[in-house]
């Protein structure tokens, strides 16, 4: 390997943020949010069960990104 | 694993063969029995013989069978034989399937239709029984029929690695690390799955429950294999994996449900739980970076890469339509043994 890979943040079409690359999850007091695996999608929509990530409730709710 | 017990002549022929070393058998009718045997099924999607025989032969390219000669894989009369089921395996899904037309083959437009083809809708469901209603019996009957598949999940698809190249290719590599635990053992999907299997008391040994899988399972696996080994159908198994990705977040949560409700622990739900978190993940590279991404690429592919992901659909959907009817008869969806 030669050196880190940036950090990449997608935005995905009406679904959730694809984090790529070294990027620290904290929650609102700061505290590690365990991260276990190289490719992270962050809910957008509100409606996850197991936020801060992604479980593709949007697509049930029929999110619209803004 | 062992080889399995023949469902029919075509299988009994198969198995047959396979008891013997390459270098001394003498079987060039092969091939003639299967063509016989295409042309004698009134439909080889749910044919035991068929699917049973297919599937042994594309297990050697997996991992084989207990003393049977490694060579078989690559045997010329075995591949004519396989080449007639596959044929019309393929010929019959292909007739069954809606392909969306007029997709352009560029990455939104292809993504766009895929995710419009996955969308979740209501009704019945094997996951939603699963959640409120199945018995402990039932979840069993569902770790069982999905141990052919899931004891080697993602092994299908990455057949197409070496098939593709540039940012689709990067795409399928980035989902099947992440399948293959991100390099940890412990955490390879199979290993996980492996382990609810133990906890729910059950056999996790690689084939151990072949005898029990149905025609129907034994084909949704088969379709895999079909597309993996192909290198002609590298569209269909992109657009496959897109639509297998983007119909089991949703499902997991409540294959999750109905195992919490049984009283079953952390670990044995853990399968589960990680599905939910990971092919949210999945859905969105494999709708946009790999399939999306293949069809701007290689425009040829585009319509096989729908194909693929119908062909998932259309096969999840029978698979799923066996078990629920089975279990709301009250009766095991999984084949039965003398």
């Amino acid at each position: 390997m030669t050196g880190t890979r940036p950090t990449t943040i997608v935005a995905c079409p009406d679904g959730p943020i694809l984090v790529r690359g070294d990027a620290r999850l904290v929650d609102e007091d700061g505290k590690p949010v365990e991260r276990r695996r190289a490719t992270i999608a962050l809910c957008r929509c509100g409606a996850s069960a197991i936020r801060p990530f992604c479980d593709g409730t949007h697509k049930a709710i029929g999110f619209s990104a803004p | 694993m062992k080889l399995p017990h023949p469902r029919g002549s075509l299988s009994h022929a198969v198995i047959d063969l396979l008891s013997s070393p390459v270098a001394t058998s003498n079987q060039p009718r092969l091939a003639d029995e299967a063509s016989t045997a295409v042309g004698a099924t009134s439909d080889i999607v749910t044919d035991d013989d068929l699917q049973i025989a297919l599937y042994v032969m594309y297990e050697l390219s997996y991992r084989g069978f207990d003393g049977v000669d490694d060579d078989w894989e690559w045997d010329p009369e075995l591949l004519r034989a396989r080449r007639v089921l596959e044929d019309a395996f393929e010929a019959a899904v292909r007739s069954r399937v809606q392909v969306p037309t007029d997709v352009a083959p560029e990455r939104a437009a292809v993504a766009t239709t895929l995710f419009a083809m996955t969308a979740p809708t209501p009704g019945p469901s094997v996951a939603r029984y699963v959640a409120k209603r199945a018995t402990r019996e039932q979840l069993d009957e569902l770790l069982v029929l999905r141990s052919i598949y899931q004891l080697k999940e993602a092994d299908p698809h990455t057949w197409a690695i070496p098939r593709l190249t540039g940012g689709p290719k990067a795409a399928l590599v980035e989902i099947q690390a992440d399948e293959y635990g991100g390099g940890d053992p412990e955490r390879m999907h199979c290993e996980l799955f492996a382990r609810t299997m133990r906890g729910a008391g059950l056999d996790a040994e690689y084939g151990a429950y072949v005898e029990r899988i149905p025609a129907i399972t034994l084909a949704t696996l088969n379709l895999m294999s079909l597309f993996g080994l192909h290198r002609r159908l590298r569209g269909a198994t992109a657009g496959h994996l897109a639509a297998f990705e983007m119909t089991s977040s949703l499902p997991n949560r409540l294959y999750g449900d109905g195992f919490r409700r049984h009283g079953f622990d952390e670990g044995t739900t853990e399968y589960f739980d990680e599905h939910v978190e990971a092919d949210a993940v999945h859905e969105q590279i494999a709708g946009r970076d790999l399939a999306g991404a293949l069809a701007q690429q290689e425009p040829e592919l585009c319509e096989d890469i729908l194909f693929g992901a119908a062909a998932c659909l259309y096969l999840d959907d029978l698979g799923g339509e066996h078990t629920l009817s089975a279990w709301t008869a009250g009766r095991s969806a999984l084949r039965g043994i003398a």
